[in-house]
Formats: structure tokens, sequence, C-alpha cells
């Protein structure tokens, strides 16, 4: 039997009630309250989830810039120090090995903070390829992360506002921390990365603050409504960047690992697109499932599917064929043997400036 | 949410489903313990008024934003009525699972099927043993 790692927080989120599942080898609260008061804390207020799971993996030496900028699709050259960047790790075919946000804190030090279902391969795929004169080394141990997010966080905190994809070391009530100006919910709010044994402090600290304890079902429900990708659902090392609507995060103009290939797939236009969609019936689509066209012909399928507290019906994402992944576009979603009418949506499908008249 | 309970007027299947019987109706609904396990509910996909339900088969399905699940007819009858109510507003489930989350009205094909059936201080020993 396989031993699921805990987080520094483990212990408190017992106390607080929270529902433990396994997710990536760790034993994570998936909820505590329940997922929709836990999307709508973060929605109206704040929230604080422990995502200590994630890893964390340091490049440093001279060499390290130039490293980091043959494996990762973003232009680094874009970000200096106290600046972050979301990116992507490719494979040879323009597969999406992980996506993750590189931290620059000084021209030769950079912190990716990485999935936890990625972290040993992102470290070997690292590690592989390191060069002379520079380390790759995995830190995550000694680091608990906690995202504090949601429309009044930063007030919650007494934190003032920054630009978002900055980072400074600072402290919140007294325990140190770097508060990153990064998250993965579609709200204000930061990513507090803490050393392990300071995590409880921090986190009691935060409650006190007034943010709601919340679980890993509230994450996946908010990221899913501004349509951020999961890897592992949505993308993955079989998936391109093009086709995952990610060619944002892709410079074509430098050279990566399988820079060619999605310079192919950009010029040629991918088959498949990475679309959102809506259900205009009952039911909730779930990951698997086929996306139909009109006539029921199988056309795609659903890679990541929950029903929307905002918007109180089911949401999805999933590839189709290019030509059917326009807005407006009508299909359906085989939710168990019956067909239920949905309509491709822009991205993302639920945003703050819109709620706010923007 | 409701606090955790277990009637006694009613009868319970292993699948986590109760039934209040009537002469020769019955209402089902699902226990405490099934909704708690659930968490709320966002859907209800309800069956056709009229058909019939088969005991141990699942005749709906009740999803909450994380799972799915089949809901099993603990005795067979030909269908009454749906409480189309929880089509609009599954999380009366979460609220009163015995009361207004009530799923479905049937008329039993075989009233003796009700022995099968565990009482609530036979179901509340089930659930303590699976711990």
């Amino acid at each position: 039997m396989q031993t699921l790692l805990r987080t520094p927080l483990f212990d408190r989120h017992v106390a607080l009630g929270a529902r433990l599942v396994p997710f990536a080898g760790w034993e994570m609260p998936v909820q505590y309250e329940g997922v929709i008061p836990e999307h709508f804390a973060v929605r109206r207020d704040c929230g604080v989830f422990d995502v200590s799971h994630m890893g964390e993996l340091e490049v440093e030496g001279p060499p390290a810039r130039d490293f980091l900028q043959s494996l990762l699709s973003n232009d680094l050259d874009r970000i200096g120090p106290g600046q972050a960047q979301y990116t992507l790790l490719t494979n040879d075919q323009g597969g999406i090995v992980d996506d993750l946000i590189a931290y620059e804190r000084s021209p030769e030090s950079f912190l990716l903070i990485v999935n936890a279902s990625n972290r040993e391969a992102d470290f070997a795929w690292l590690q592989e390829r390191e060069l002379d004169g520079m380390e790759v080394r995995d830190v995550s141990d000694g680091y608990a992360l906690l995202a504090v997010q949601g429309s009044r966080s930063l007030e919650r905190l007494g934190l003032e506002e920054a630009p978002t994809f900055t980072f400074a070391d600072g402290e919140i009530d007294g325990v140190e921390c770097t508060i990153n100006r990064t998250g993965y919910t579609g709200e204000v709010g930061v990513e507090l990365l803490v050393a392990a044994d300071a995590a409880g402090e921090l986190w009691d600290r935060v409650l006190e603050r007034g943010a709601v304890p919340c679980g890993l079902g509230a994450r996946d429900t908010l990221r899913l409504e501004v349509c951020y990708p999961l890897h592992g659902n949505d993308i993955s090392p079989e998936t391109d960047a093009i086709s995952a609507g990610l060619g944002w995060v892709c410079a074509l103009d430098k050279e990566f690992t399988g820079v060619a290939e999605l310079r192919r797939v950009k010029e040629e236009g991918p088959a498949r697109r990475l679309a959102a969609f809506v259900m205009d019936e009952p039911g909730i689509p779930r990951q698997g499932m086929a996306i139909l066209d009109g006539a029921g012909q199988a056309v795609g399928e659903v890679t990541s599917g929950s029903h929307s507290p905002m918007l109180e019906r089911g949401i999805g994402l999933g590839y189709v064929a290019a030509d059917l992944a326009q807005p407006g576009t009508e299909v359906m979603i085989d939710i168990r043997g019956r067909s239920r009418r949905a309509s491709v949506t822009k991205k993302p499908i639920y945003s703050r400036e819109e709620r706010n008249g923007g | 949410m409701a606090a955790e309970s277990y009637p006694d007027d009613l009868r319970y299947h292993r699948e986590h489903d109760w039934a209040r019987i009537d002469g020769d109706e019955a209402t089902f609904g699902i226990t405490w313990f099934a909704q708690d396990a659930l968490g709320e509910l966002v859907h209800f996909e309800a069956p056709e008024d009229g058909a019939t339900v088969n005991k141990d088969q699942g005749y709906a399905e009740v999803e909450s934003v994380k799972a799915v699940s089949d809901v099993i007819a603990p005795l067979s009858g030909e269908i009454l009525e749906v409480n189309s109510a929880i089509a609009d507003a599954p999380e009366t489930v979460n609220a009163d699972p015995y009361g207004e989350g009530w799923l479905l009205r049937v008329r039993l094909t075989d009233p003796s099927e009700v022995d099968s059936l565990l009482d609530a201080e036979a179901y509340r020993q089930f659930l303590a043993d699976q711990g």
C-alpha cells in the first residue's frame, strides 16, 4: 500500500473537519464546509487553499537563464528579478510535460512552482539536461504554499495592490513569506510561499483575518469557470500548446524543445482545439464523455467538466474538431447515454470583469 | 445541511436509500449518509413519469459537484409521482432528506419485498460496521 504524503497543515485540516482525499500522492482536503460555499467565499470575499503539495524546483547558476530559455516555451527575457511568468515545459513533439510558473529571483536564480503530479518528472527532465556550472534542486519539502484568493483577499491580508506575476519577500502578521501575485481562481489574490515549519502559524494568521478554508474541490470549479487548464486533464505530454489555446505562452521566435512542431501546428492550423462549453440542458459533463455534433457523431471528448456555481449549470472543456470550436457552435454531450445540448462559448466562461460591469 | 438522523418509521436499503411504506404505496429517497457522502447535490436526473422501478436497480441519478451516484430502488413498483421540485432545487435533498427531499412515490408491485429491508436500528448498525 502506498503511503500518502501530508502537508505541514494536515492536522489543521483534520481539526477543521475537512474531507480528505488522495490527490497526486498526497492526502489533501477536497472540502471543509462544502464545495459551493467555498467557491462563493472566493468569488465574493476571501478563501485560503493549502497547495503545499505543489513542487518547488530551484535552478541556479550562471547558465540558468539560457538553460530555462531552451526548455520553457515562454520568453524569460520578458521578465526580470521580482517577476514571474506562466510557461510550459515542452517535449520534442511540442507536447506539454508540465505547465508551471517561473519566478526570477535574480538573473542566476529561478524558482519553478510545478504541479504536484509532475514534480518528479519535471525534476528528472531538468536534471538530465543540466549544464556545467548550474544546479537543479528539488526544494519542495522545505516549503508550504498557501493560496489566498478572492475579491477581498488583499484587504483581508492588509496588502497593497501589486501587478500580477510579481513577487516580493514580506510578512503577514509577523510570519515571513514570499508574496506571489499569482493564483488559479480568476480572482485577485496571492500565493504565499513559506518555510514548512512556519506554515501552521501563517495558516492560523490568515484564518484569523477572515479567509475561509477552501479545498481542492472549489479550486477545481473556480479554475474551470475561468478556463485555466489542468495538467493531466486538459493538457498533457500528448497535447500541444497551440491546440490547447496556449499559443500566447509560446515564444515561437526563440528556440526551445519542440518549437519546430509548434510552429508547424500554428502554420497549418490545429486539427482540433480545446473549447469551452456551457450546458443548455440539465446534466453535468464529466471528463471522458463524448462531445457530439448536431448529427450525433462523436467530434471530441470532455477533458474537464463540472457544475458551475456562478452559472448554476454544467460547464466544461474539451477538444473538438477545429471548425466546431467557434463560440456559438451547438454540440451535444453524451451524458451516460443521454445526449444533452451544449454551446461552445468564448473563454473564460466566467470573468470577474463582466460581473463588475466592465 | 440537516443533522445526521435515520427515522424509526422508515425502512432502509443497504445502498443508502429509504422507503416510507403506506399500505401498497411507498415514498423513496436517499439517506442522510448518502447525501453527506455526495455533498451538495446540483443535479437530479429523474425517471420518466409512469415508468416502473425494480428493486435493487437504479431508477435515477443524483449528482454533486464532484460525483454522480445511481439511486437504487429499495422496492419494486409503478411510479405514481416524481418530486419535480428536486430538479429545480436538488439541494433540498441535503437540507431535508426524509421530508421535502423525497424523490419518488410508487405503487408497490410486490409488498412482500418490504421484509428484505432494514429497520432503522439495523441500518444504523450497518453504517457502524462499514466503519
